[in-house]
């Protein structure tokens, strides 16, 4: 387990400085820096002010030198258009809502995917069951983009229950649209994930043993396969967790939430690339992390899959 | 008995029969051409062409600019009065486009990369297959955004990005199946009456991977056809007056508000229709083309 764990955290450290490094080059592939505008500085003030933001140096000293500022100071240097923000500062008003609407619609992903999935692997071809078929297939062709304009123009137009938008502090009338519109989809694949592998469980072995020797349906069910059937849903919780964190790009566009979705479209849109930059770094150590994370919770519930 | 031929069955007769047998799929398949030949004929059709601007319209579009057969805009207008027919038969035509140059890319470029790094194996297998895990856990809509925007907007760098990104899970698959198939008898008999790889490779491996190929491939284009509504819907992806499904649904949910529903849910139907045909005819092909099941 060990060696696993370090051999899982050695590929992680290249994969996170090649993140570092395309983005890099991709900014600086860019026609025009970050102070060409309309009316064009005098020469001597542009290298100046080059010169302040180390712009004169060869690619090689910039990119070690950004990469040593993110690596020892978690530092993604200056905003290049809000010029009086850095970028750590944009991201840290962003972040805990993106991180708020996130963890919650994970959440409710999670728990209402996987008791779906769980009771219609348990009554299987029932009624329960199709309806749980259905809403998995129905939810597929759902995403956020979809979801969101479809609840606005229900909860908000029609019925006028909630806010079309806003954050509001958090508040939970604020807070219900995002979350659904973001966890639907979601919420879909892992009461799938988690049917079939519920399925696969109860058909085992083992199951008809802990039967045949007359345990109660219900200790069948939360002793012996209610573990092993979420096994195969873990490696999917990554891939879930990313797609949330991708969709509150959506989420923030549509509802005006001020997540960190909306500072990464609005620096793509105003050609702000060190606010781009952080972001894509941000949101990739943290895919990365949850990544290893569930590769290592893996390999720990499930002894088969230490390789 | 005096039949005096009995006809063989082949793997792909057998799956053609089964995939028929199965009515979801076989729906799926009709929605889809219907949509494929609307999107390419349609446009004979049309009154107006999607860059025209009916300007009786423009300006009370929620009022005149309902679908009605009266004025040529079967489906409505958009928000400028631009005929929604036109633009959604153009937006269906390019996202389809996306959709099936994403899976081709995915289906080339995986299959090589699979087939080798499964059949070559060893230190070569590990390096490549690392390499992918490592492309796996970037983030990549973020990056196909950079991308977009640091090198302006159009269809080329949308594929590029896309493809980047489609290839990675066709080439693990690839790969696991390889690896079973690398040891089987037919390979081994291959091997030993001195047949090169690169033919091995081309004569015995490829053909039998194209069952699950095919499977997947469809699958991977509604994957696709969501990656670039995504991008579309947030201002990012094709530019006007191309457009494309994520930009309609886009500026249909930016108009809601305005009584003006058709934008989205014109848009809205086609898109749902596709993917769900894509997603039928992916399983109607997996339970067409499974051993597991036989």
């Amino acid at each position: 387990m060990l060696k696993y764990t370090f051999r899982r955290i050695l590929v992680a450290i290249p994969t996170m400085l090649i993140l570092i490094i395309i983005s890099f080059l991709l900014m600086h592939a860019a026609p025009g820096g970050p102070f060409t505008s309309e009316r064009p500085l005098p020469p001597q003030v542009l290298a100046n002010i080059q010169a302040k933001y180390g712009l004169d140096d060869p690619l090689y000293v910039q990119l070690w030198e950004y990469m040593r500022g993110i690596i020892l100071h978690f530092d993604f240097g200056p905003s290049f258009q809000r010029k009086d923000l850095t970028v750590n500062e944009i991201m840290a008003q962003g972040f805990p809502i993106t991180f708020t609407y996130g963890a919650l619609s994970f959440l409710t992903a999670t728990l209402i995917g996987g008791t779906l999935g769980i009771v219609a692997a348990i009554r299987q071809n029932t009624f329960i069951d199709y309806f749980a078929v259905g809403v998995s297939i129905g939810a597929q062709v759902l995403p956020n983009f979809v979801m969101a304009p479809l609840l606005v123009w229900l909860f908000t137009l029609t019925l006028g229950w909630l806010p079309g938008g806003g954050w509001n502090g958090g508040a939970w009338q604020n807070l219900i649209m995002p979350v659904i519109a973001l966890s639907t989809s979601y919420m879909a694949s892992i009461s799938r994930i988690t049917r079939s592998s519920m399925l696969e469980v109860l058909n085992s072995n083992y199951i008809r043993t802990a039967r045949a020797k007359g345990l109660p349906e219900r200790t069948v069910i939360l002793r012996h396969a209610l573990k092993p059937s979420l096994v195969p849903l873990i490696s999917y919780l990554g891939v879930a967790f990313v797609g949330m964190i991708t969709g509150s790009v959506v989420i923030d566009i549509y509802f005006s939430t001020g997540g960190m979705g909306q500072a990464f479209v609005n620096s793509a849109l105003n050609r702000d690339y060190s606010v781009m930059m952080g972001i894509t770094i941000l949101v990739g150590a943290l895919t990365i992390i949850f990544a290893l994370l569930a590769d290592l919770l893996y390999a720990w519930v499930d002894p088969k899959i230490r390789y | 008995m005096n039949t005096t031929e009995v006809k063989g069955r082949s793997l792909w007769s057998d799956a053609r029969r089964r995939f028929f047998q199965n009515k979801a799929a076989v729906a799926g398949l009709t929605a889809l051409t219907i949509i494929v030949l609307i999107s390419f004929i349609g446009p004979y059709f049309a009154v107006w062409s999607n860059e025209e601007i009916d300007w009786d319209v423009m300006g009370s579009a929620a009022t005149l600019g309902m679908p009605s057969f009266e004025n040529g805009h079967f489906f409505g207008t958009d928000d400028l009065g631009r005929d929604l027919y036109s633009r959604v038969l153009q937006g269906t035509r390019v996202s389809l486009m996306v959709g099936v140059i994403g899976a081709g890319i995915s289906v080339i470029v995986g299959t090589i990369y699979g087939t080798v790094a499964g059949y070559v194996g060893g230190r070569t297998d590990q390096v490549m297959m690392r390499i992918v895990d490592i492309l796996m856990s970037i983030p990549f809509m973020f990056v196909i955004i950079l991308l977009l925007v640091v090198f302006g907007r159009s269809l080329v760098m949308l594929f590029v990005g896309i493809g980047m990104l489609s290839w990675l899970d066709m080439s693990r698959i690839v790969r696991g199946q390889t690896l079973t198939l690398k040891n089987k008898e037919f390979v081994e008999a291959a091997r030993a009456t001195g047949v090169s790889t690169p033919t091995i490779i081309r004569r015995h491996i490829v053909p039998n991977l194209l069952g699950i190929v095919a499977i997947y491939a469809t699958l991977l284009v509604p994957a696709m056809i969501l990656t670039e509504s995504f991008i579309s819907f947030l201002g990012l992806g094709v530019q006007e007056p191309l457009t494309s499904w994520g930009a309609l649904i886009s500026e249909g949910a930016g108009t809601i508000r305005y009584d003006t529903e058709w934008q989205l849910i014109v848009p809205l139907i086609f898109f749902v229709i596709t993917l769900f045909s894509f997603f039928f005819i992916g399983d109607g092909l997996r339970d067409a083309l499974d051993p597991k099941d036989r």
